[in-house]
């Protein structure tokens, strides 16, 4: 596939502002379960207004996407088949608890809903965040099976992809919130960091076993069945086509093996050990403003080469029928 | 139910490209606006297409045997570019099966062109949305048209006639005889997407000679080769009845 930069930015933007978002309320409950002193209500709504400058650019990116972004309300209406539908609705209704979620924060509206064991006082922010998780939850698996769900792309079909979403997005956004508790000197700041480290140690193995998963790829589709002829020695001649067509644009990167295979190595690096090896080194030394600004920006641009090589590596099987001008 | 579709003879299409150049006539010519071409004259030149004509070499020299091999949308039974379509743009239709775009509907995502592993799937340029073959649906069922001719432009222009058009639901059709009795197959059958168009296979015209055939009966002395006038013995003339 080429890889559409617009949905790189869609998925890397969202994914930060919805792990942003977990972090933030996971944070909350932590704190009213360990005992660590309240943090403000401005403390949450800064949170969320940054985890949704993070949706809203995502938002703005997938327009890019569109040959007709006008007509995007319509994308709402299949629902019931279409996960790109899915995600369309449940990414506006993040947004909304998110905001909602800030909101209610920011006026300091937090009565008490219902009692719990865990919570003898389970306030109103803590019951419209729970909602907000399991919105991030459907947005994360939405945003992965509109890949995972195409069969014949084999490099996506795989149930790791809706999880390398989900632990990508969740560590990205955790990097993100450990630099924002740092540069609200919020107590959380050793969790958040911690935490960060444990996400991307975490979808470093899950991104491992898709790269060792899809090197051992064995594709359904040949050129023998492609056009039914059984001869182990098939040759295109001509596609019908000499100056190209959206065939070859669309499923075609036109990079040589070599980059793949640097941009590969590049966000193996990005990724994983700097981003770590700066949190860890951020966790001794927390007043370094820009340990936590490298870790995310680092880990941020690693993403974006790793959506790059996610769409770049997926062989389309109509590639079989453009193989030569 | 009906299912309208092409079935296209491999043995017989000479890649002429005369369907190509008929679809593009006869779908940019028509209701749903044009099928927009850039460079169309010069270097690179692109455009939209619902057909293609693709050649393929099989074999190794001198054992090759050149494929011309049209290629448009297949109307698959279980089109797995429907369900993904966020729109509702792209549907298959219950009357006939065919599968459609609404270009009023359509976004230009591209997500479709992604579901099918085709590639019949080709986005305007200049439109901005998701175009394929029509299977001439607005020619189809066009009462203005004699019966003859309401056909897709492609099969009308075939001059092979390697394009046949029918309903394979229908056992005795033109299309569902042809895909029995000359072996008919679907194109990528491991996705399941149960292709409606069919193609027929190469089918090679052999003669058999029987042994008998090869030794004349009536030559008793087995004597084969040029007769020579001078060579003693008996001919043939001396030995037979005639």
């Amino acid at each position: 596939m080429n890889p559409p930069y617009s949905v790189i930015f869609l998925t890397t933007l969202i994914g930060a502002g919805q792990g942003l978002f977990l972090a933030l309320f996971f944070g909350q409950t932590y704190i009213l379960l360990e005992d660590i002193p309240l943090e403000s209500g401005k403390f949450y709504a800064i949170g969320s207004l940054i985890a949704l400058v993070f949706l809203i650019g995502g938002l703005i990116a997938s327009f890019f996407h569109l040959g007709r972004p006008e007509r995007a309300w319509r994308a709402a209406t299949q629902w019931r088949t279409s996960w790109l539908s899915r995600e369309v609705i449940v990414l506006p209704l993040f947004m909304f608890f998110v905001f909602l979620y800030g909101v209610l924060h920011y006026f300091d509206i937090n009565p008490s809903v219902f009692g719990t064991a865990a919570f003898p006082e389970t306030g109103l922010t803590i019951v419209v965040g729970s909602v907000g998780v399991a919105v991030c939850i459907a947005l994360f698996i939405c945003t992965g099976m509109i890949y995972a769900c195409l069969k014949f792309l084999q490099e996506w079909h795989t149930p790791l992809t809706p999880i390398n979403y989900t632990l990508f997005g969740m560590a990205s956004g955790c990097t993100l919130a450990a630099l924002y508790t740092q540069q609200q000197q919020s107590h959380l700041l050793g969790h958040m960091t911690v935490w960060a480290i444990i996400l991307t140690l975490a979808v470093f193995l899950t991104r491992s076993a898709s790269l060792i998963r899809n090197r051992r790829i064995k594709y359904k589709s040949t050129l023998k069945t492609a056009i039914g002829v059984r001869h182990t020695h098939i040759q295109q001649k001509a596609q019908g086509a000499m100056g190209g067509s959206y065939n070859t644009r669309e499923f075609f990167h036109g990079k040589k093996a070599s980059f793949l295979k640097s941009i590969k190595w590049i966000f193996m690096i990005l990724v994983f050990p700097v981003p770590v090896a700066l949190l860890t080194a951020a966790l001794f030394n927390q007043d370094a403003t820009i340990l936590f600004v490298m870790a995310f920006a680092v880990q941020y641009i690693g993403l974006i080469a790793e959506r790059w090589f996610f769409f770049a590596q997926a062989r389309h099987p109509q590639n079989l029928y453009y193989q030569t001008i | 139910m009906t299912q309208l579709a092409l079935v296209i003879d491999l043995n017989v299409c000479v890649g002429c490209h005369a369907c190509v150049t008929s679809c593009k006539q006869w779908n940019t010519s028509g209701p749903a606006g044009a099928m927009s071409d850039d460079n169309p004259y010069a270097a690179e030149p692109t455009g939209t297409f619902f057909n293609r004509v693709q050649t393929f070499e099989v074999g190794q020299y001198p054992h090759t045997e050149t494929i011309h091999f049209p290629k448009s949308c297949l109307h698959c039974e279980d089109a797995p570019c429907v369900p993904v379509c966020p729109t509702g743009a792209s549907h298959k239709r219950e009357e006939d099966g065919i599968v459609l775009v609404d270009y009023n509907k359509c976004i230009g995502c591209g997500y479709c062109s992604w579901a099918c592993p085709y590639g019949a799937r080709e986005l305007d340029e200049h439109e901005k949305v998701m175009k394929k073959c029509t299977l001439c649906v607005d020619r189809i069922y066009d009462e203005a048209l004699p019966e003859a001719e309401r056909k897709p432009a492609c099969v009308l222009a075939c001059p092979t006639s390697a394009r046949l058009y029918g309903d394979v639901h229908d056992p005795n059709s033109e299309v569902s005889i042809a895909i029995r009795d000359e072996g008919g197959y679907a194109l990528m059958p491991e996705w399941g997407t149960q292709p409606a168009n069919h193609y027929l296979p190469r089918r090679k015209t052999r003669k058999h000679y029987h042994e008998d055939e090869l030794v004349r009966v009536d030559n008793p002395l087995k004597k084969e080769g040029p007769l020579i006038a001078d060579e003693k013995g008996p001919f043939l003339e001396d030995v037979t009845s005639w």
